[in-house]
């Protein structure tokens, strides 16, 4: 055995280290298109000291170091692009604590997302957590520090806005605690009122430390949820119906979507418009609302909500298991999507672009936009489903992926979760002293660039 | 080519012009309704052919079947009239479309047509349609184009509706059951008004259950249950079939409750209406009808089409009622179904 | 690819998307892939079986005892099957893992512990290497006639004819049936062994042989219905049999009790217990059978029945399963089924832990002891309990 592989040993038992082939090959690669890379060993720590001594080994060594949630970000960003340890961090997947007057919880790690759903049901079902519509095994933690969405994002933001404190191990091996968890023992707040060094852990795609506990805020769970669909055939509408929209200030979320298939969703845009209430009054005042918000669309003949009955189970669902079943279209088992975060007055020039590089690139679309914060912004996807056992249909994904991530840029977007060269697409467009500035911070750190090399690197 | 068969002298001598005065949503009186009704024919335009909710009704109450409805949506279309908004309408022209993917059963004469609705297929199944069941078809190849008449598109119903006359005729059937009234009231009152014939024989599916209902008298335990129909605007293209209603429910030991919106005055579910006209009237319409039903005192809204049983059962569940497909109803009465649990 | 034409179904394998909903049960509460959260790698849960066999198919990876290892851990409890999102191809995720085993065996490449039980199997006909004569004594004294005509045969398997609790249990259920007038008869010492768990650990040649035998015999002695001990018998006899021509209606006891107490042909005294159900997986999610073991259950006035956070299709496979209840891959410790499972049991307060397997009622058994638990909670066959609510 060698000495690295007897240290892993020694810090978390023999059951938490393999560098076996067959979880060297797994742990190698994602679902998406990105080329694999094997690592040297997989870890999967139960613990923060376990992490923190694996940390310091890596430093002490210079072994590049990988942390993962579930893999499901897509982007290849769980890839050892340089070797070295992949460190699953699933293991540490406690919930830590919830506090109800103050609506939040902390988690672990490696905590997943559907866990903490259904806790929440069994011990506090007046809460809920802004739930995305990845698999339920993806980790809170991945999400967070890639800046994901989910339910609640229309109202309250990403999901990286609803932290409240976090525990982090600094690429050189320290433990810290970042927001008010650093001065007691509550977490309600990542930062704010302090300087906040939250900035230095989230969207920074692990490259600058593990996160060991999430602070998260919960959220209102109401008892009934709703859901209408507005259908449109005339993109350049978009953009004032969800303006109307937001501009109510009731609605949970809101979803923009479009697929050529099946049939029953050709050539219409589509948003899901979903509301909460606890009673049947708030839901119809709700509901009459939007429709009230709509009707000159109606009137006109431009827009209508579609009987929603039908869809009503599957919409409703959290997460939609339908998402993932997109994979399988091309009887293929992948898929992978761009998201870029933009101005919802672009939203007909992203539809655009979408159809052009599905045309380009043959193959298969489909679209979905979630609204941020009440309108400031969206999150535009677009993705494509490919077959894995065709590399010439994977390679076209990709093409048409980064061209889309270079439309973004071009349009004043910016990327989200992108991929180690859309990173390095975005570092050439961003101005040159944030750039810098965002080098130096890597660069203090995690001097010895251990965390997740490869990314967050200006090309060569 | 169809051409829709309508006397413009029926019209214009017609005495009560029943079709817009007992319209539930047109406040017109006699003259104004005649008024109307000529401008209509003469092709010219008028309110109703922007405020006609589609329900159907003022086909069941012209007294000499002069098909005022399919004449109001040709106007429309002549027109470029929008019932419900664009988009709404071509994705109902869209899901609908030919693919070649339908399923079709083993036809030997009698073929049994769920339309292109699964839920229609699931429910045909046991004892009672144990012999036909196997003829089931399904799909769009198989689809009665009525829906289309909601969506003033009666240019995609004369399409239609001669290919799938000649789907059915190429598997040889002599008769179809439909298990939808709209598939029933497509091949006898919609076909004939276009001068268009089936090339089959449309047997209406509460026809076919009381004669089999009839043969499992045995097996049937009275269900001592009190109900309240919810009628489908596509009954009133075939009224003369509105009275097996009550006929299989008394056999079925299944006690139709009296209420208002009932029989000719029935209310439309609210599901198209909510399309075409907005959340407030189809909210109304939907309200009245429930609190009716509620008002009846019956314990189960029975419903004879499924999207109805779509737009509606979560509303009358709410409200207590428990709701059940006619078929649904049968299967307890013959033991074969367990009474739902509230 | 050496492997993919002997796999049926090797060209969905490529199909799968490692999203992990078959990690969890219906409502995520907890892993309910009992490998995974035994050995806690991605690699020993569904999804990464199924890019496994993929880079093995491709010959990414080469065949190993590692691989071999993360097959055979799968306790073949469905719940991938019932989770996974992909419903075109859903069904076939047991299949994958089955074919690929079966693979291993044809090339001689399997764990020591699987072998071991091959063997036994071919050269005892029973994984416990006793001796075929005594395979009818679990019915020492209890009167049971051989089949010979009587409307049910009476189907034991190789755990209820050699295993203590098997036999505790086989001797319950059957002079129980007996007892109420259920017309039966036994195989006693010519019972072949039905196969289920050969099958799943990839012996085909072996099933079929024993299927064969067991088809053959049952229709020379005219067998046309079986009550069955085992679910896993259940699972053989229902559901693979027929397609190997042997077209028999079968029941698990439970059913059997279910209806006779439907038909008050069975009369309880009151039984006071909280007592919670454990769902066998060849009962429950194989075969869709819930509610007969509840309703014996919730007859017995007296009882309270309390269900596990997870019941029905989303109940947690004891870890006896896939054959594991013999060659015991997924191994002991805290996170081992057996003791999660039985956590889960304690945590609903129950002072009995109801199983309807002879499988189960082992494995459950052993984990409690591993937890220590004893004093606060007891395994019982649900023949037990009516045997025990019984009026005198």
């Amino acid at each position: 055995m060698s000495d690295i592989l007897q240290s892993l040993v020694e810090i978390v038992g023999e059951r938490g280290v393999s560098n076996r082939p067959e979880e060297l090959w797994f742990y190698s690669r994602d679902p998406g298109v990105l080329a694999p890379h094997l690592p040297d060993y997989v870890v999967a720590p139960k613990t923060t000291e376990q992490v923190q001594r694996v940390v310091q080994l890596a430093n002490r060594e210079g072994i590049p170091i990988v942390p993962m949630g579930n893999g499901m970000a897509l982007t290849g960003l769980v890839i050892p692009l340089k070797g070295g340890i992949v460190m699953d961090m699933k293991r540490m997947n406690k919930i830590l604590e919830v506090n109800e007057k103050a609506r939040y919880a902390v988690v672990e790690g490696g905590t997943s997302q559907g866990v903490l759903k259904a806790y929440l049901q069994d011990h506090h079902p007046r809460l809920r957590h802004s739930l995305p519509d990845a698999p339920p095994t993806t980790t809170i933690a991945a999400n967070v520090a890639l800046h994901g969405q989910g339910r609640l994002t229309q109202q309250y933001g990403f999901n990286s806005d609803m932290v409240t404190g976090l525990e982090v191990v600094l690429p050189t091996g320290d433990v810290c605690r970042i927001g008010s968890p650093s001065i007691g023992p509550y977490w309600f707040s990542k930062g704010p009122t302090l300087p906040d060094l939250s900035g230095l852990f989230l969207g920074w795609l692990g490259t600058t430390g593990i996160l060991t506990k999430v602070g998260l805020k919960l959220y209102p769970n109401k008892k009934l949820r709703e859901v209408e669909l507005f259908v449109t055939d005339r993109v350049e509408l978009v953009p004032e119906i969800l303006y109307r929209l937001t501009h109510l200030e009731m609605l949970e979320d809101i979803n923009v979507w479009f697929q050529p298939v099946p049939l029953v969703f050709k050539d219409n845009f589509h948003i899901t418009i979903y509301f909460t209430g606890d009673t049947e009054e708030e839901i119809e005042f709700k509901r009459k609302m939007v429709w009230d918000a709509l009707q000159e669309f109606i009137d006109s003949k431009d827009g209508g909500f579609m009987a929603v009955e039908p869809m009503k189970e599957m919409l409703l669902e959290m997460p939609q298991r339908g998402i993932a079943a997109f994979a399988d279209v091309p009887k293929g088992g992948g898929f992978e999507y761009s998201g870029p975060i933009t101005l919802i007055e672009h939203f007909p020039q992203y539809a655009a672009k979408v159809v052009e590089l599905a045309a380009k690139y043959w193959v298969l679309y489909a679209s979905s936009a979630r609204i941020i914060s009440g309108g400031h912004s969206m999150m535009f996807s677009i993705s494509f489903a490919f077959n894995r056992v065709d590399p010439d249909m994977m390679a076209r994904v990709k093409a048409a992926l980064d061209e889309a991530t270079a439309f973004a840029l071009e349009m004043g977007g910016i990327p989200w979760k992108p991929n180690f060269m859309e990173q390095q697409m975005t570092l050439e467009k961003m101005d040159p002293n944030t750039r810098n500035l965002l080098l130096m911070i890597k660069k203090q750190l995690d001097p010895r660039g251990i965390m997740n090399p490869g990314n967050w690197e200006p090309a060569r | 080519m169809c051409v829709l068969q309508f006397d413009a002298d029926l019209c214009a001598t017609c005495p009560g012009v029943d079709c817009l005065v007992k319209c539930q949503y047109l406040k017109l009186d006699r003259d104004g309704a005649h008024t109307e009704m000529m401008k209509i024919v003469a092709g010219k335009d008028s309110p109703v052919l922007r405020d006609c909710v589609t329900c159907y009704a003022c086909e069941e109450y012209c007294p000499t079947g002069n098909h005022p409805f399919y004449l109001i949506s040709e106007r429309r279309e002549e027109k470029g009239i929008y019932t419900a908004p664009r988009p709404i309408t071509n994705q109902w022209i869209n899901m609908t479309q030919m693919q070649g993917r339908s399923k079709i059963g083993k036809i030997k004469e009698t073929a049994l047509s769920s339309c292109f609705i699964r839920e229609l297929g699931d429910m045909a199944s046991g004892e009672i349609f144990k012999d036909v069941a196997a003829a089931l078809v399904f799909g769009a190849e198989f689809m009665c184009p009525a829906v289309h008449t909601h969506f003033a598109k009666m240019s995609v119903l004369k399409e239609r509706l001669p290919v799938v006359f000649d789907n059915f005729a190429k598997q040889n059937t002599k008769e179809v059951i439909c298990l939808h009234d709209e598939c029933y009231a497509t091949y006898t009152s919609i076909a004939l008004a276009y001068g268009l014939t089936a090339p089959f024989k449309p047997i209406y599916y509460m026809d076919f259950l009381l004669d089999r209902l009839r043969e499992l008298k045995q097996r049937i335990r009275p269900l001592q249950v009190k109900v309240a129909y919810q009628r489908p605007c596509s009954n009133r293209l075939i009224p003369d079939k509105h009275p097996l209603v009550k006929e299989i429910l008394e056999f079925i030991g299944a006690e139709l409750m009296d209420r208002e919106y009932q029989g000719e005055n029935c209310l439309c579910c609210g599901g198209i209406i909510r399309l075409i006209c907005g959340y407030r009237l189809a909210s109304d319409v939907q309200q009245r009808n429930i609190e009716d039903m509620v008002k009846s005192g019956a314990e189960y809204c029975v419903f004879n089409c499924p999207a109805c049983q779509s737009t509606l059962a979560g509303r009358v569940a709410t409200r207590g009622l428990k709701p059940i497909h006619l078929i649904d109803l049968c299967k307890m009465a013959i033991g074969e179904k367990e009474r739902p649990v509230r | 690819m050496e492997y993919a034409h002997a796999m049926e179904h090797a060209e969905i394998v490529h199909r799968c998307f490692r999203c992990g909903y078959c990690k969890f049960p219906s409502d995520y509460v907890d892993f309910n892939c009992p490998s995974y959260k035994a050995f806690g790698w991605d690699t020993y849960s569904p999804g990464g079986r199924m890019w496994l066999i993929r880079a093995w198919l491709n010959d990414e990876i080469k065949t190993s005892a590692r691989f071999a290892e993360i097959l055979y851990s799968c306790v073949a409890c469905d719940n991938c099957k019932e989770q996974c999102v992909f419903l075109r191809f859903k069904d076939y995720l047991p299949d994958i893992f089955r074919e690929a085993k079966t693979a291993l065996v044809n090339d001689g490449k399997i764990p020591p512990q699987v072998s071991d039980y091959f063997k036994a199997m071919i050269v005892h006909g029973n994984p416990y290497r006793l001796p075929q004569e005594e395979r009818g004594k679990w019915a020492a004294g209890l009167g049971l006639p051989e089949f010979s005509g009587q409307d049910y045969l009476f189907y034991v398997g190789c755990v209820g004819s050699y295993d203590e609790a098997g036999q505790k249990m086989a001797r319950s259920v059957g002079s129980l049936l007996s007892e109420v007038g259920v017309s039966l008869g036994i195989l006693g010492s010519v019972e072949t062994c039905d196969g289920n768990e050969v099958r799943v650990l990839g012996e085909a040649g072996l099933f079929a042989q024993l299927a064969e035998e067991n088809i053959r015999q049952f229709k020379e002695l005219k067998i046309t219905k079986i009550i069955t001990l085992d679910p896993h018998a259940l699972n053989a006899f229902k559901r693979v049999y027929p397609t190997l021509g042997g077209d028999f209606e079968v029941f698990h006891f439970t059913e059997i009790f279910a209806g006779l107490v439907r038909e008050q042909r069975i009369a309880f005294s009151k039984y006071p217990a909280k007592v919670t159900f454990h769902d066998p997986c060849y009962l429950g999610r194989h075969n869709q059978i819930y509610a007969a073991p509840r309703e014996i259950l919730k007859s017995i006035p007296g009882l309270e029945l309390v269900e596990m956070r997870r019941n029905r299709e989303n109940a947690f496979c004891c870890g006896g399963g896939g054959g594991n209840f013999f060659t015991d891959i997924i191994g002991p410790g805290e996170e081992s089924p057996a003791r999660v499972r039985v956590r889960e049991a304690l945590d609903t307060g129950a002072e009995i832990l109801a199983v309807a397997c002879p499988q189960c009622a082992k494995m459950l058994a052993d984990g409690l002891k591993g937890e220590g638990k004893e004093e606060e909670l007891e395994v019982v066959d649900v023949a037990e309990i009516v045997r025990r609510a019984r009026s005198k």
